[in-house]
């Protein structure tokens, strides 16, 4: 039978695209599937390798792994023999592998709690979260009450916020995101509240939910959501508490939902670690932040 | 059986027999070792909490806490059955009607067009579905119903990626159909109809009933289209348009960034799932043996 074997030919092509949304191909990052098996043949290459070639390899936050990865390629051409090798798979991850040696340095776009104080963090940048709405909507802004109203199910059509008679269409992030973690700190509610009427993963898939609908309102990366509506996404970014969700207020501290984002180590630090936080904390790589409309730390 | 290179053909026959055995031994093995690997990986969950509680917890909050949370995978399996099984519903007879028009109804010339587009819409990525689902259907489904990331285009979306399935082995099995039956219906003087009801279908079942079986077991287990537009949000569906989560999409979700007990759980929802999958293929055995059928 050629058929069956055709199809079972099909269903393989089509696996490797199942494999976790978190990394996008716009950031040029291998998926965890192919991340594998590049540290699969890395592991080869380093075991034939002499002393004088080094692996670093950085896992965690899928918020932070973008700019780590061009940081990473400006860090190898000027140290050749030094891999760097970027995966995602959320802050929990960046922890949790920086502390168990997995990897040596974790990626983690938030601060660290006080059960983390084992860990010391860099950081390297730091990123606002913004409330966005499709571009047609006519809402300009909307109150903390009414943003903690409406993700709680307590309002429910734009009419009793100044907008169109439409249902609003509530994006909530799936459990586990630190986006999801730092929107609920902020607005003092717990997941258990949420009524939403999309779940989504990563930010490339909220912008893309908002964008489609004119009538849903969702919290993404001030970078990436700035980043996407300089690219012509159908979104807009809503000032919070008055105050406009722009890299210059970020940069100024006053624009409230706003996090570090951190390169995390377990001291004492691995060979190799330490001049790369030294870069990727520098000004070498300043320009690297702003195009992924990050805000440099102030040095 | 006195030819002298008769002991040369039984060593090779055995030589080929125990490399075949060795092969489906391997094949056999690796679906146990996920199992395996599956059962170890869930097995913190299932142990502190045992199995009955997956199914009776009122929510899914994996990861406020240890033991306080909510690790109910019940509205995600109901997911799972409900936009698989509309598939298959949609799928099956629509995947038959083609395979009818491929084998019999439809004019030659057409035919291996209709065939080849079907291949081609077989090849289509299912992150390439989910996008076209999320930018195209679901804003024609919120014009009827909001939200429109629902149900209903979780459905949709599966029945175009398991139509090529459905339609292309019901055509392989029309055709295995043997010819000495069709002349014999030929001679009788059957009308194309008659032998169609009378003799091409019963005939074919077990083959169009392993179509539907393979495509389910792709619906199943189908991540990423579901993932984009069926809105993921973890309920029991009410109507069509109401969003809902499946396992797998629950899984793709969430592994990346789950730790511990959450991740455990998840395991389980995968476990869940290959349950889920062996029964069909249960089911369909049983169909496919039961009397009076080939």
């Amino acid at each position: 039978m050629a058929i069956p074997d055709l199809l079972f030919g099909f269903s393989m092509a089509v696996l490797p695209q199942a494999g976790p949304p978190a990394a996008s191909a716009r950031h040029r990052l291998r998926p965890i599937p192919l991340g594998m098996v590049g540290m699969l043949l890395m592991g080869v290459m380093v075991g034939c390798d002499t002393a004088s070639h080094q692996k670093l390899s950085l896992t965690g936050s899928s918020t932070v792994a973008p700019l780590v990865a061009e940081i990473a390629k400006r860090y190898e051409a000027s140290h050749p023999g030094t891999r760097v090798d970027v995966q995602t798979g959320g802050s929990s991850r960046g922890i949790v592998d920086a502390r168990n040696g997995t990897a040596q340095i974790g990626l983690v776009s938030r601060a660290l709690k006080p059960e983390e104080a084992d860990l010391q963090a860099t950081t390297i940048a730091i990123d606002g979260i913004a409330l966005i709405v499709n571009g047609a909507n006519p809402v300009r802004s909307l109150s903390n009450d009414q943003i903690r109203a409406i993700y709680t199910g307590a309002l429910t059509n734009w009419r009793q916020v100044g907008g169109l008679d439409a249902p609003i269409t509530v994006v909530n992030k799936a459990e586990g995101r630190s986006t999801l973690e730092l929107f609920l700190e902020h607005f003092q509610l717990d997941s258990r509240q949420i009524k939403a009427s999309v779940v989504i993963g990563d930010n490339q898939q909220g912008i893309l939910t908002v964008a489609a609908d004119p009538h849903a309102l969702g919290y993404v990366s001030i970078g990436t959501a700035s980043h996407e509506a300089k690219a012509g996404a159908a979104i807009r970014l809503l000032p919070l508490a008055g105050i406009a969700p722009c890299l210059e207020n970020v940069r100024s501290g006053r624009y409230p939902l706003s996090r570090p984002l951190n390169l995390v180590i377990q001291p004492p630090a691995a060979p190799g670690v330490v001049p790369f936080l030294a870069f990727a904390r520098s000004p070498e790589v300043n320009d690297l932040v702003e195009s992924q409309f990050f805000v440099p730390p102030a040095r | 059986m006195s030819n002298p290179s008769s002991s040369f053909h039984r060593h090779a026959d055995r030589l080929l027999l125990w490399t075949l055995r060795l092969l489906s031994a391997l094949a056999a093995l690796i679906v146990a070792l996920i199992l395996l690997f599956v059962l170890r990986e869930a097995w913190p969950a299932l142990h502190q909490f045992g199995p009955v509680r997956f199914l009776r917890d009122p929510g899914w909050h994996p990861a406020s806490g240890d033991g306080d949370g909510g690790y109910g995978l019940l509205p995600m399996l109901v997911g799972t059955l409900l936009s698989s099984g509309g598939a298959v519903l949609l799928a099956a007879p629509l995947g038959l009607g083609s395979a009818l028009f491929a084998t019999s109804y439809g004019p030659p010339p057409l035919r291996g067009l209709h065939r080849q587009l079907l291949q081609l819409l077989g090849g289509i990525p299912s992150v390439v579905v989910g996008f076209w689902g999320l930018v195209v259907l679901t804003p024609l489904i919120r014009q009827w119903h909001p939200p429109g990331q629902s149900l209903l285009a979780g459905i949709l979306c599966l029945t175009v990626m398991i139509l090529p399935t459905t339609a292309l082995l019901s055509e392989q099995a029309l055709r295995d159909v043997p010819a000495p039956s069709l002349q014999a219906a030929a001679a009788l003087g059957l009308s194309r109809r008659a032998t169609l009801e009378g003799v091409v279908l019963p005939v074919a079942r077990g083959g169009l009933l392993s179509a539907v079986v393979l495509a389910s077991g792709r619906a199943l287990g189908e991540t990423m289209a579901v993932l984009m537009v069926a809105g993921n949000v973890i309920q029991v569906p009410a109507s069509l348009f109401d969003p809902v989560r499946t396992l797998t999409a629950n899984i793709a979700l969430e592994l990346g960034y789950a730790l511990d007990l959450h991740r455990a759980v998840l395991f389980v929802g995968g476990l869940l799932l290959m349950g889920v999958v062996a029964v069909v293929m249960a089911l369909a055995a049983g169909l496919r043996s039961s009397p009076g059928h080939g």
